[in-house]
C-alpha cells in the first residue's frame, strides 16, 4: 500500500474507496445534503468545539481513564494490558460521545424532534438522556427482539422521557429499527433530525460519527504518552457497526507500528448461520445508504445476523471498516457468543469490572493475543460499555434463573 | 440514446393523444407465489392498466409502508429472486409486445446480480424501464448511466422535498417518464392533495417535457381520477397490494380468487382514470 495516510477519507461522494456514499431515497437527499452542510460549518466553528468539550468534562466526565488491567496483566502473563474505560461515561458507554456532538448538531440546525435506532439499547439511551438534556422531544425505534432482551435499557430510555416503539419487521432487531427510523425521517424530514448511533449509514454519518467519538483515541494517545512514554504497540475493540473501534483506531491509522485489531461477533461460530461478522462472512453490498460488506445471500437478500450481544447483532459494518480490511490497515477476527462470555466472566472476577457483552468480544482477542506477546507490549482494549444491561443475558445463558 | 423509441414513449404518445391521464399499477413480483403474480401480471393490461411496475422483492424496503414490505417478504419467502423475476417479464413479452413494464425496487439486489449482466438480461426480457429508489443522481455512474446506454429508461422519483434548486439535477439523466412522490413518506400511507399534485405537476412542467407519472397514497378509482386529470398517469401500488392480501388463506396462500379480485380492482381504477378528462368527476 502506498497511500501517504490513512486518515483522508471520505472523498467528496463520502465513500472510503469503493464503500460509503449516499444510497438513500430522493425524499432525504435533501436533507443529507443539509446535515453534510451544517456538519461542515459546526467543524469550522471553535463555539461548536467548545460546547462539545464543556459537555466532555462536565455531563460525560472525560477524559474516562486509560487504566492498567494488572490482574489481567499478570493472568495472561504476556502483554501489558490497559482498558480504556469507556464504560465509565455517563450512561455507561462510548455512545454519549457522539449522542452529544449530533445533538448540537441537531440544534445548530433547528430541528425540534430527535429519532434514533438502538440494538442494545445504549445508543438509545444516550440518545434519550441528551433528548432530556436538551429538552427535545425523542423517538427510539428498537427491534421487538431486542426489547424483550434488554428491558432495563427499555424503561431507562422511558424514565428519560423517550417514546420507545417497537419494531416487529424482519428479525426485529437493529438492522429492522434502523429501516422503520428511515421511514419515520422519510415522513417528517421538516422538523425531525435522525440522530444515527453508529459509524454507518449514508454520509456524512459514518465520518461525523467516527470524528465524535476520535476523542476515544486521541485521549489514548495522550494517557499512554504519560503513563510510558511513547505509543501503544496494539489495539483492540469490538465490531458492530464499529463506532467504538474507530474512535480508538483513527488517531492512530498513520502510525504504522500500531497494530489495529477489530473484533467481530462470531455468534455460534462463522462456520453456522448465526453469527454477525459482516467482514469475515460477508462480501460488499448497499444498504442504509452505504455500500459495506455485508451478510446476504447470493441474491442480495440482507440476512440476519446473529449475536448474544444485541449491540454487536447487525448485518452490516461501518463503511471506514470495509476499507480498513481492504486496504490491510486493521486486522479484522471474530469471537463467538461462547469465548465472549468466558472473557465477560473472567474479566469481571479479575477487575473487579463488569463489561458488556460488546467488550467482552474484544476481550476475547485479548485472551487470545496477550500471552504470546512480550512483557513490553502494550496492549489498549477499548472497554466500551459496562455490564450491568447484560446480566439477565448472561444469567439465562449461564443457566442462572435470577 | 433517450429513450424516445422505446415502449413507455410510445404509451404516453399514445394517451396524450387519447386526451387522458394513464394507469400505471404496482404489484410485487412473486407475491404471494409465482404462478398467482404471474397470472395478475398478464391479467393487468386486458383490466386497463396502461404501464406496469413490477417490484423486485428486497428483505429491507426502506422506502415502503406495511402493505408493501409484507409483499416482499411474501415474495421472498415464496422463493422469489431477481432472477426469476426477469423470466417472470420474459413470459409475459410472449403475450405482450406492447405494455411497457418498469422494474422498481431497491438497488443490492442488482449490484450483487452485477450491473452490466441485469441490464443486459432485462433488455432481453423486455424490461422497459428501472425505478432504483436508493439510487440517488449522486450515484448515477453506476446504474443510471449504464440503464441509457443499454436501451432500458432510468426512471426517477422527484419528492416534495426536491426543491427547484436541486430538480435539475433530479432530472439531468433520466428518461422514460418522471415518477413524481406526492407525499412526504413511505408508500401508502397518506392521502395525496390534489392541489398538491396540480402545483407540483406545474413546477415539473417547467423543468422536463418527460411524462408525469404520480404516486404514493393513490387508492380509490375517484383519486386516481383526479391525480390522471392534471398529471400524465397515477400509480397504485399499495391498495392493489392489500387487495391482494386480503385474499389470502390463515397459511398465507392465495384464495382462489386472488388474481381476479385484484384485476377487478385495477378494472375499477382505469374506469376512473379513463373517465377522468372526459367530464368532470364529482369531488369526494
Amino acid at each position: 500500500m502506498t497511500l501517504n495516510t490513512f486518515r483522508a477519507g471520505p472523498d467528496e461522494r463520502g465513500q472510503f474507496g469503493i464503500h460509503g456514499g449516499r444510497y438513500v431515497a430522493e425524499t432525504l437527499m435533501p436533507l443529507i445534503l443539509a446535515v453534510e452542510r451544517a456538519y461542515n460549518e459546526a467543524k469550522n466553528d471553535p463555539a461548536f468545539h467548545a460546547e462539545i468539550k464543556y459537555h466532555h468534562k462536565h455531563y460525560i466526565g472525560r477524559p474516562s481513564p486509560l487504566y492498567l488491567a494488572q490482574r489481567m496483566t499478570e493472568h495472561l502473563g504476556g502483554a501489558k494490558i490497559y482498558f480504556k474505560r469507556e464504560e465509565l461515561n455517563h450512561t455507561g458507554a462510548h455512545k454519549i460521545n457522539n449522542t452529544i456532538g449530533q445533538i448540537l448538531l441537531a440544534r445548530r440546525m433547528g430541528k425540534t424532534r430527535i429519532i434514533a435506532e438502538t440494538g442494545a439499547g445504549q445508543h438509545g439511551v444516550a440518545t434519550a438522556t441528551v433528548c432530556a438534556l436538551f429538552d427535545l422531544p425523542c423517538v427510539v425505534y428498537m427491534g421487538e427482539t431486542d426489547i424483550a432482551r434488554q428491558q432495563p435499557n427499555v424503561f431507562r430510555m422511558k424514565l428519560l422521557g423517550a417514546e420507545v416503539r417497537p419494531v416487529a419487521s424482519g428479525s426485529g432487531t437493529l438492522k429492522d429499527a434502523m429501516n422503520e427510523a428511515l421511514r419515520d425521517w422519510v415522513a417528517n424530514v421538516e422538523n425531525t433530525y435522525y440522530l444515527i448511533g453508529t459509524a454507518a449509514g449514508p454520509h456524512p454519518y459514518p465520518t461525523m460519527v467516527r470524528d465524535f467519538q476520535s476523542i476515544i483515541g486521541e485521549e489514548v494517545r495522550a494517557q499512554i504518552m504519560a503513563a510510558e512514554g511513547r505509543l501503544p504497540d496494539t489495539l483492540v475493540a469490538c465490531i458492530g457497526g464499529g463506532s467504538n473501534a474507530i474512535g480508538l483506531f483513527h488517531p492512530f491509522l498513520d502510525d504504522r507500528n500500531v497494530t489495529l485489531v477489530g473484533v467481530e461477533a462470531a455468534g455460534h461460530g462463522l462456520k453456522t448461520k448465526k453469527h454477525a461478522a459482516s467482514i469475515e462472512g460477508g462480501r460488499p453490498g448497499v444498504l442504509h445508504g452505504n455500500r459495506t460488506y455485508l451478510l446476504q445471500d447470493e441474491d442480495g437478500q440482507i440476512q440476519e445476523a446473529h449475536s448474544i450481544s444485541a449491540g454487536l447483532d447487525y448485518p452490516g459494518v461501518g463503511p471506514e471498516h470495509s476499507w480498513l480490511h481492504d486496504v490491510g490497515r486493521v486486522e479484522y477476527v471474530a469471537a463467538t457468543d461462547k469465548e465472549s462470555l468466558q472473557a465477560f466472566q473472567l474479566c469481571s472476577k479479575l477487575e473487579g469490572i463488569i463489561p458488556a457483552l460488546e467488550p467482552a468480544h474484544a476481550l476475547v482477542e485479548v485472551i487470545r493475543r496477550a500471552p504470546r506477546l512480550k512483557k513490553d507490549h502494550l496492549l489498549v482494549v477499548n472497554l466500551c460499555g459496562r455490564g450491568d444491561k447484560d446480566i439477565f443475558t448472561v444469567a439465562d445463558a449461564l443457566g442462572v434463573k435470577l | 440514446m433517450n429513450g424516445g423509441d422505446g415502449r413507455i414513449a410510445r404509451r404516453f404518445a399514445a394517451l396524450a393523444r387519447e386526451g387522458r391521464g394513464g394507469l400505471v399499477t404496482f404489484i410485487t413480483a412473486g407475491d404471494p407465489d409465482a404462478k398467482t403474480s404471474a397470472k395478475i401480471l398478464c391479467g393487468l393490461s386486458g383490466a386497463g392498466a396502461d404501464l406496469i411496475e413490477l417490484g423486485m422483492p428486497f428483505s429491507d424496503p426502506m422506502a415502503d409502508g406495511p402493505a408493501i414490505q409484507a409483499a416482499s417478504l411474501r415474495a421472498l419467502r415464496s422463493g422469489m429472486t431477481l432472477k426469476k423475476t426477469l423470466a417472470m417479464v420474459k413470459d409475459f413479452r410472449k403475450r405482450d409486445a406492447d405494455t411497457p413494464i418498469v422494474l422498481m425496487g431497491y438497488y443490492n439486489p442488482i449490484y450483487i446480480y452485477g450491473a452490466p449482466k441485469f441490464l443486459a438480461d432485462a433488455r432481453a426480457a423486455g424490461v422497459d424501464g428501472l425505478i432504483v429508489v436508493d439510487l440517488p443522481p449522486e450515484h448515477d455512474d453506476e446504474l443510471c448511466l449504464p440503464a441509457m446506454q443499454a436501451g432500458v429508461n432510468f426512471i426517477r422519483l422527484a419528492t416534495p422535498t426536491t426543491d427547484d434548486k436541486r430538480l435539475p439535477a433530479v432530472l439531468n439523466n433520466t428518461n422514460g417518464f418522471v415518477y413524481y412522490v406526492s407525499i412526504m413518506g413511505i408508500t401508502g400511507t397518506r392521502a395525496v392533495s390534489t392541489d398538491h399534485v396540480r402545483q407540483a405537476v406545474t413546477r415539473l412542467k417547467r423543468h422536463t417535457k418527460l411524462p408525469i407519472a404520480v404516486g404514493f397514497g393513490i387508492r380509490t378509482p375517484q383519486q386516481a381520477a383526479e391525480v390522471a386529470r392534471v398529471a400524465d398517469a397515477a400509480v397504485v401500488g399499495s391498495a392493489l397490494v392489500q387487495t391482494l392480501a386480503g385474499n389470502l388463506d390463515k397459511k398465507g396462500k392465495a384464495k382462489p380468487g386472488l388474481a381476479l379480485a385484484v384485476l377487478k380492482q385495477v378494472a375499477a381504477l382505469a374506469k376512473g382514470v379513463r373517465g377522468a378528462r372526459g367530464k368532470p368527476v364529482k369531488a369526494a
